[in-house]
């Protein structure tokens, strides 16, 4: 019923549109009227008008918004049913929603009025598609698979278009296509265009079949890199076609090789430098949080103009720049930041897909651009579809020689069939020259149902072909406390096996690299929390999520008075301590009102709680207990376990004191081996100290900074005893001058037969650490 | 090997650990010249001091434990066959391998073998079962010091029975692999061998 009524509302709409346009000279949608502007009636008038008539005064935005609101709308109405939604992805019914739009205006106007021109869709409508998926790409997933994506990119690219050319140029001297003109050249320049796979429709198609992410990231970063290969093989092909065949020598070919080249990597690097911009910008807009998240959106917007003017690669130019940025730009913002910028993000890339979808529709009912040619269209198909998998067969052969974890058979027949065709190679085909290219009409007809054909119809079986083919999927579930700790002791066992195999495997940045010495120093925020955002936010929601059960239960039952259990109280601020204090002032102010027992579960548990007033109120506080142990039990494995090397990489951090963090670890990873090597070895060999073991080390061990030392100490404070304090406490406070390690090698020194109390003190394994139960 | 200390390694020597471990020709060379990099005793068997004087195992937390892994049990030197059978465990599963006849015993680098390694990494005593104790030895090492004792403990009982399904609060190797059957091991657990 409601969705009757919501589309019936559409077609109000539409046909209200549609009349008013009517009422006036047929106007593309982009394109400005002269007419307006002007606002005031230029017929005399004879006495004072109460109220006006005043269409052309707000024609051009009127129409905008009108339209983008009935796409909306489409999406609106094609969300509400689910089942439908589940065989077949959105953007198939956006465009079909667009063939009835196109339709109505039709018979309204007997010529399509709205059509998706290039420039509204390559400056309006896309830059922002591109800048959503470059900002929330997964960058250690893009760049370990950097290599067989940029392959896939290139060389496929390349091949689709040659092949593609070709072929049909062949076809057409074998005389498949009748009577056409088109020469080489022009075949070439139309493979080009048909060449790149589009990242537009590979992101709504394969957002609803959750392949996993390898396979994702592998199509998906190949339909974004791509742009810098079309945009060369177009302009290359279309200068050549102006030259005309005979002004083409090897130079000619030199150049565009080269254009190739600067084109690429012109526009990486050009959004490199807007990306780093943003970040720096990020660094100082504290005291304008309020407009902080527009930054983004405008320099990202110049990032794509200015490869624009200057003629490299906009879409790359955008993708770099989100991916630069967003590290940076997730440290420096306010948290609300943010959210806002994650969450506007999403809402123009969506609203700009589907308006691109749904004109792809509409533009579809235009007599003008119906020209047909059996062979040309089903020749086309075909050799898209088979030159494609033959590419991907081809290349991922290649791949998986050097590859660590092969992509099986069953991926590469989806990476295959995931090369989908979509509005770019429109744009592209909307902007040919006519005058140049005869045959335009056909080519744009070609390219609308070969891109209808991929959405549609390979988008529609795209999920049922993964289901059949058992392609490994994303992986849904939270990972088990097993795995998360197998997972870490994985991580340290490849580090170790690299380090005794004399390998350099993944590791190429050994020491601190250059960007956590550099970039993070000049482009983070020098701001002072301990423990990364991320963890103490979920913490956070976490408890606010706990805290408004219980208030909705407390309401359901009249009054929270009850649930106060004043014996399970426990006081959050001495449990973290001085600590957490500086880090978390907001959330502090928060739990030390708040009294209840779900701020630290473990110990409450502990702690006994005396059943409050009701008994099913207790029954849920236990249980709720229980499974905040769990939850609490997987953070403090995250907060806690110790990084390996691989992982040091790829932290970002507020400067200083992630760094900090580091120094500890491995010092105290370190002490506790020496001390458990010591234990073994005395045990081994009476009492022959070995002292090359140590003066080895004390070259490799790291400086640790002055700097620490504050923190260092209150970390222990809490009455948690470092394994350390064995050794004398002197020992500590020295532990941060650049010579603590010579001060372990003296003690070993002085471990002599004689020196046995000494050595028994210091060699008993490290006793149970002291608990000092008020600090609980 | 013969009574004299060789530092060549012989051609079916190389035939030998090819056959086991699935090294390539180039590999074996290459790690057979790292092996002699680290004997520094130059008697061809490593000790446990040699690979402790790799620096960065010191700052690893399970350093020790994967030395101690490259040991059989009970000795205290390990001939160059040994460390390239250990080593032979991380090398990736290949897809031709699958292919090909399968070898008569399982190769190491099965998933498997791989899985039967980590675990021996928990248990010491070598009684097919990880215990309580030797489950919170091995969270202790990779924890900080910030965790109390109590809480580890929490943690390692509810690891514990997350995998154990016989209830006898320890993890069998039956139940390891189990629990792990949805982890990426042959992913996790490789390391690419330089030619």
């Amino acid at each position: 019923m409601a969705e009757r009524w919501r589309s019936a509302l559409l077609l109000c709409l539409l046909m209200a549109a549609s009349s008013l346009a009517n009422s006036e000279t047929p106007v593309s949608s982009s394109t400005g009227n002269e007419t307006t502007g002007t606002g005031h009636e230029t017929a005399a008038i004879t006495t004072l008008p109460i109220v006006t008539w005043k269409w052309h005064h707000v024609e051009v935005p009127y129409l905008v918004a009108l339209w983008v609101l009935v796409s909306w709308l489409c999406k609106l109405v094609i969300e509400a049913n689910h089942n439908v939604t589940n065989y077949i992805p959105e953007s198939a019914l956006l465009i079909c929603f667009g063939f009835i739009l196109g339709g109505m205006i039709w018979g309204a106007d007997k010529v399509q009025t709205f059509k998706l021109t290039p420039t509204t869709f390559f400056f309006y409508l896309l830059p922002q598609i591109i800048l959503d998926t470059g900002y929330s790409m997964p960058n250690k997933l893009f760049f370990t698979n950097l290599g067989a994506i940029l392959i896939h990119a290139i060389i496929g690219t390349c091949w689709n278009a040659a092949t593609l050319g070709l072929s049909l140029w062949g076809c057409h001297q074998g005389g498949a296509m009748g009577n056409i003109e088109i020469g080489l050249l022009q075949y070439l320049l139309y493979g080009s265009l048909m060449a790149a796979v589009d990242p537009v429709a590979v992101i709504a198609v394969f957002e609803q079949v959750h392949v996993n992410e390898v396979l994702f990231i592998l199509v998906f970063g190949e339909s974004l890199l791509n742009d810098g290969v079309t945009v060369v093989l177009f302009n290359v092909f279309d200068a050549f076609v102006s030259l005309g065949g005979g002004a083409i020598d090897a130079k000619e070919i030199v150049k565009g090789i080269v254009s190739f080249f600067v084109v690429a990597f012109g526009g990486s690097l050009l959004g490199t430098v807007f990306g780093l911009l943003i970040s720096l910008l990020s660094r100082c807009t504290k005291n304008i949080q309020i407009i902080e998240p527009g930054f983004i959106f405008v320099l990202g917007y110049l990032a794509y103009l200015t490869a624009e003017m200057l003629s490299l690669s906009s879409i790359l130019s955008i993708v770099f720049c989100g991916v630069c940025c967003q590290k940076y730009m997730n440290s420096n913002m306010d948290e609300n930041s943010i959210q806002t910028v994650r969450y506007a993000m999403k809402v123009f890339a969506n609203g700009s897909e589907t308006i691109i979808f749904v004109f792809l529709g509409i533009s579809a009912i235009d007599k003008t651009i119906w020209v047909w040619n059996t062979g040309f269209i089903l020749l086309t198909l075909f050799f898209i579809l088979i030159y494609r998998f033959i590419g991907v067969f081809i290349l991922t052969w290649f791949l998986n020689r050097s590859r660590l974890v092969p992509i099986s058979f069953v991926e590469q027949i989806i990476m295959g069939y995931g090369g989908l065709r979509g509005a770019v190679a429109y744009g592209l085909a909307v902007n040919l020259n006519e005058t140049k290219i005869k045959e335009k009409n056909l080519m744009v007809c070609t390219t609308l149902i070969v891109v209808y054909f991929t959405v549609i119809l390979q988008g529609v079986t795209m999920k049922p072909l993964v289901q059949w083919l058992n392609v490994k999927r994303a992986a849904t579930v939270d990972l088990t406390l097993v795995e998360k700790v197998q997972n870490k002791v994985f991580e340290h066992m490849l580090v170790a096996i690299e380090d005794i195999s004399g390998q350099i495997g993944d590791n190429y940045w050994r020491n601190k690299n250059f960007e956590e010495k550099w970039m993070s120093r000049l482009l983070l925020k020098p701001s002072a929390r301990k423990k990364q955002d991320r963890l103490f936010n979920v913490f956070h929601q976490l408890n606010l999520q706990d805290a408004m059960e219980y208030v909705k239960e407390g309401e359901h039952r009249g009054s929270l008075e009850f649930i106060r259990n004043e014996s399970a109280f426990v006081d959050f601020k001495k449990k973290f301590g001085e600590d957490y204090e500086e880090a978390m002032p907001d959330i502090m102010a928060v739990m030390a009102d708040d009294q209840g027992s779900l701020n630290d579960p473990v110990s409450a548990c502990r702690r006994d709680p005396v059943p409050s007033v009701s008994l099913e109120m207790h029954e849920q506080n236990m249980r709720g207990l229980r499974e905040a142990e769990g939850i609490n039990s997987h953070y403090l494995l995250d907060q806690h376990l110790y990084k390996s090397r691989k992982q040091h990489r790829y932290r970002f951090s507020r400067s200083h004191l992630d760094i900090n963090q580091d120094e500890n670890e491995v010092q105290e990873i370190f002490q506790r081996t020496m001390r458990s090597r010591l234990e073994s070895f005395k045990s081994g060999k009476m009492g022959v100290a070995p002292p090359k073991t140590i003066t080895k080390h004390t070259k490799r061990e790291p400086q640790p900074k002055v700097q620490p030392s504050a923190r260092f100490n209150r970390k222990h404070k809490s009455g948690i005893e470092n394994p350390v304090n064995p050794v004398a406490p002197s020992e500590r406070a020295q532990v941060r001058t650049p010579g603590h390690l010579h001060r372990l090698a003296s003690l070993r020194t002085s471990a002599q037969p004689g020196d046995t109390v000494r050595d028994r003190n210091l060699l008993t394994p490290p006793p149970p650490p002291h608990r000092d139960d008020d600090h609980l | 090997m013969g009574s004299r200390a060789s530092t060549l390694l012989r051609e079916e020597e190389i035939e030998e650990i090819k056959k086991e471990t699935g090294f390539s020709h180039s590999q074996i060379t290459r790690l057979y010249s790292r092996f002699t990099s680290l004997d520094k005793g130059e008697n061809g068997t490593l000790s446990r001091e040699d690979f402790q004087r790799i620096p960065e195992l010191a700052i690893n937390p399970l350093g020790d434990r994967i030395i101690n892994a490259f040991f059989p049990e009970g000795e205290d030197q390990v001939n160059f066959k040994g460390f390239m059978r250990t080593l032979a465990h991380f090398r990736p599963i290949e897809d031709n391998e699958k292919n090909k006849n399968p070898p008569a015993t399982e190769p190491l680098n099965s998933r498997t073998n791989k899985l039967l390694f980590a675990f021996r990494l928990y248990d010491l005593d070598r009684d097919d079962k990880i215990s309580r104790d030797e489950l919170l030895q091995v969270l202790r090492m990779m924890v900080g010091v910030n965790i109390s004792d109590d809480q580890l403990g929490s943690i390692a009982d509810r690891t514990i029975q997350e995998a154990d399904t016989n209830g006898d609060t320890c993890i069998s190797f039956q139940e390891f692999m189990k629990v792990l059957e949805k982890v990426d091991v042959e992913q996790k657990m490789s390391i690419r061998f330089l030619h």
